[in-house]
């Protein structure tokens, strides 16, 4: 599930629930539409309530990105739980990131 | 010394990219008997979730199959995954478990499930046959804390 909150230019996607192949086909086609309609200034994805990430969540983060960048923006990370700063460290994603990854 | 099973459970369930959350919950429900850390619980999920999926998206890429999850405690504490699927199976292992190497990355898979399974589980060992299906089996000591 996704909720959104938006303060000018700058868009927070508000994730919920285990991030897995499963959910993240619809997570994509849902991010990729406000990207798309709203071309953010910054992306801003707020995992707190995020209680699950495997690597198909590293391939979405990247996914989106790319998208984002590709309208001239960027995207951050926030309130990044522990467990899933582990698969994310691993992944070296933060150093690709706009103000790396604060766990 | 001979390690003995202390419990074992199989589970079979389609390929069906809902049973991926299904198969961490059992994994993770039935690791709960070691008396693991939340920390370890953790690992468990996240590379049961990797070895599942790929059985899903890459093993049965074009049909739907049977994937077969085995649990296993021994008796030193060690906790014992294997997941299997009678798929496409994998043509070169060494390639395969190369951080970032993946065949679907227009389907935004990272490559790193086998990392994941490598840096969470203390033991990773991949079988697979082209043709034949693919068997990944982990291991993990759970009986390190001071009790
Ligand atoms: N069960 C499987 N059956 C067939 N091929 C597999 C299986 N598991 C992994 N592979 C192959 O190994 C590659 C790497 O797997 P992995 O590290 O999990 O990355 P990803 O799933 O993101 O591609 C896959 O792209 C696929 O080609
Ligand atoms: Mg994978």
């Amino acid at each position: 599930m996704i909720k959104l909150y938006n303060d000018g230019r700058r868009i927070t996607a508000a994730l919920s629930g285990d991030i897995d192949h499963h959910a993240a086909r619809r997570m994509r086609a849902e991010l990729d539409d406000v990207i798309a309609r709203s071309r953010p200034e910054m992306l801003i994805l707020d995992l707190e309530n995020v209680g699950f990430m495997d690597s198909s969540g590293i391939g979405l983060i990247l996914g989106r990105l790319k998208a984002v960048r590709q309208c001239g923006g960027d995207l951050m990370l926030k309130n990044v739980q522990p467990n899933i700063a582990a698969v994310i460290r691993l992944s070296g994603l933060s150093t690709l990131l706009a103000e790396g990854v604060k766990a | 010394m001979k390690r003995e099973i202390l419990n074992e459970t199989v589970i079979r369930f389609p390929s069906l990219s809902a049973n991926e959350g299904f198969a961490r919950s059992a994994a993770a429900s039935f690791a709960s008997q070691s008396d693991p850390t939340v920390q370890e619980i953790s690992e468990i999920k996240t590379a049961v979730s990797e070895a599942v999926t790929n059985a899903i998206v890459h093993g049965y890429r074009d049909a739907v199959g049977t994937v077969e999850l085995i649990l296993r405690r021994y008796s030193e504490g060690t906790l014992y995954i294997a997941v299997k699927d009678k798929g496409r199976g994998i043509d070169d292992i060494v390639q395969a478990m190369t951080p970032l190497f993946t065949t679907a990355a227009d389907e935004e898979r990272s490559g790193l499930g086998f990392s994941v399974m490598e840096s969470f589980m203390d033991k990773l060992r991949v079988r697979s046959a082209a043709g034949r299906g693919t068997t990944v089996i982990m291991e993990k000591k759970l009986n390190r804390r001071v009790k």
